[in-house]
């Protein structure tokens, strides 16, 4: 069996996971601060939306922005010498994009969690705006925010549609294992995929299991035996 | 030290319109839960905003709509004690107390130390807040408050979070340590035994306005509205009808009392169920009782009557202690006197 998709596949979630992550909790912390209701709906309709689109609808948009004939794509190219589609960068863009939509939806529910009274005694307590986010809200919505970033990273491990769009199918370079089972399978060789199926299987079950770890973990501050 | 609330606010089926000013001490705002009380605290300490109106504490604008002032929460100085404490559960004791300072490690650590000491948590620092009975919660909360040095102590139900049984115990410990704060205080409660204890004043609210407002001694000896007979729990109010000089007719309990100086915009009567007498013949100020039953409390009886004159079917309370309705004389005919009466607006 060749590792390389297994390999590809963990570096793309990996580097995913760590940029959605934090893409993600900005992006929690901005809509939850949101003073009108109006901006909140559209703005949060349009981060969840990769979640239901079609993953080949987030590729075509993702060509349409990086490839080489567009602006952004011709100004990568001409003056950095950077070529993103059709290369690995893309599988993480792509990922990134797909699974960004769950660590959002996370980190916004844990954050809209937190007991209003406590932001508000922390206010009349004098601590800064900042001070609340970082002392109070983070900690106490960091379950749930782990728990977001562990299915962030498996939805980045299982990305399929737009990754094929834009990152291809390169052996070695872009085919990660959800590719090299469809290249497997598309080539008659359904033996050859056995290998990748049971490693997608096992390390997705993996991440969930760390996932409900970190959402029993949660509960760490409150189900404390109280001394009496 | 004063503070003075002029505030507006509209919701969609509440209407929120207090004003009031205090003057150095104690003020206890009674009033239903929904009546706005906490409502009212929040806007003074400036984490809900106010529709319009005015806001001063100490000379200091805090809240001005008609200038554009709203000075954000964190300068207001303004120490707010939540219902539930709203302890930081992320943060040990000794964390919560010294969220707010701003000195030094050092001259933090030694502040906190001082208070965990002076508010009797000396071994409790290390402790998250789940880890503390509500009676320290409650110590950590004030401790966290005072450590901040605020101009004006804001309580929102101060023992709405505890067990019951532990609360006369905890209302003595509370006011003994809300001593070593010299500022002033207001306290929001539903409990009228609360702001009896604690507050020289008392502001009443309902439905979002102030109602009456006055010195607590006086309002719960005499009060004189109709709603601060209500809210001092007094159970026998009737509307009447003012007969003569000195005679008034509770048309209720189709009943004519006789006092001195009725004034004339005395449109309710109010007994309180504490004050009849037992007498044994029919007299001034005196019903002859038709029974209706006897509730067995605690450490009383309560008697619901209904005139026997009257063709009234309005029930009065009376309440009587074990012993002295156990003695009574079983005669045919009860009377009762009333010793003391409320002529309210």
């Amino acid at each position: 069996m060749d590792w390389s998709p297994m390999l590809i596949s963990l570096k793309t979630a990996s580097v995913s996971m760590v940029i959605t992550f934090f893409l993600g909790i900005y992006a929690a912390k901005l809509v939850v601060g949101m003073k009108s209701d109006k901006a909140r709906i559209f703005i949060d309709g349009i981060l969840t939306l990769p979640l239901v689109l079609p993953p080949t609808v987030v590729g075509f948009f993702i060509l349409i922005i990086f490839g080489v004939k567009r602006p952004v794509g011709r100004f990568l190219l001409d003056f950095l010498s950077v070529k993103i589609v059709f290369s690995w960068t893309a599988t993480v863009i792509a990922a990134v994009i797909v699974s960004f939509p769950l660590m959002y939806r996370s980190a916004r529910g844990a954050l809209e969690q937190v007991d209003k009274n406590l932001i508000m005694a922390g206010r009349t307590l004098g601590m800064s705006e900042r001070g609340i986010f970082w002392r109070v809200m983070m900690p106490l919505a960091l379950p749930g925010i782990a728990s977001g970033g562990v299915l962030a990273f498996a939805r980045a491990l299982g990305e399929f549609g737009a990754t094929a769009m834009v990152a291809g199918n390169i052996a070695n370079k872009t085919r990660t294992l959800p590719l090299a089972i469809y290249a497997e399978v598309a080539a008659g060789n359904m033996e050859d995929s056995y290998g990748y199926v049971a490693l997608v299987v096992i390390i997705s079950f993996i991440v969930l299991s760390l996932m409900n770890y970190f959402t029993i973990k949660g509960s760490k501050y409150t189900d404390k035996d109280v001394s009496k | 030290m004063s503070l003075e609330v002029n505030i507006k606010k509209k919701f969609r089926d509440f209407n929120l319109d207090v004003s009031f000013q205090t003057n150095g001490e104690y003020l206890g705002i009674l009033g239903a839960s929904g009546s706005g009380k906490s409502l009212t605290l929040k806007c003074i300490a400036g984490v809900e905003t106010p529709d319009e109106g005015k806001i001063v504490l100490n000379k200091r604008v805090l809240y001005d709509s008609q200038n554009n002032i709203n000075i954000i929460p964190q300068s207001r100085n303004i120490g707010y004690m939540f219902q539930n404490y709203a302890l930081f559960p992320n943060m040990t004791a000794e964390e919560n107390i010294g969220v707010g300072l701003k000195l030094s490690k050092k001259e933090k650590r030694i502040k906190v130390k001082e208070l965990l000491n002076l508010f009797r948590l000396e071994d409790m620092g290390h402790k998250y807040p789940a880890q503390l009975s509500g009676g320290q919660q409650q110590r950590v909360a004030l401790a966290r408050i005072i450590a901040y040095e605020p101009d004006v102590l804001l309580l929102d139900e101060p023992f709405s979070a505890l067990d019951s049984r532990l609360k006369s115990q905890l209302h003595t410990d509370f006011f003994d340590m809300l001593k070593l704060y010299k500022g002033e205080v207001l306290i929001v409660t539903h409990s009228k035994e609360e702001v009896y204890r604690f507050s020289e004043n008392l502001a009443l609210i309902e439905n979002g306005t102030i109602t009456g407002f006055g010195k607590t001694k006086e309002i719960f000896e005499h009060p004189k509205s109709l709603s601060e007979a209500k809210m001092i729990g007094c159970k026998n109010i009737s509307t009447c009808e003012i007969l003569s000089d000195n005679k008034i007719l509770c048309r209720d309990w189709g009943l004519v009392l006789e006092t001195e100086s009725i004034p004339l915009n005395c449109k309710y009567i109010g007994i309180p169920s504490g004050n009849f007498e037992i007498v044994n013949e029919p007299g001034i100020n005196t019903i002859e009782c038709k029974l209706v039953n006897v509730i067995e409390e605690i450490n009383e009886y309560t008697i619901l009557f209904k005139n026997n004159k009257g063709n009234e079917n309005s029930l009065l309370y009376f309440n009587i202690n074990k012993e002295t309705w156990d003695k009574k004389k079983s005669q045919d005919i009860l009377y009762l006197k009333i010793n003391d009466f409320y002529l309210l607006q």
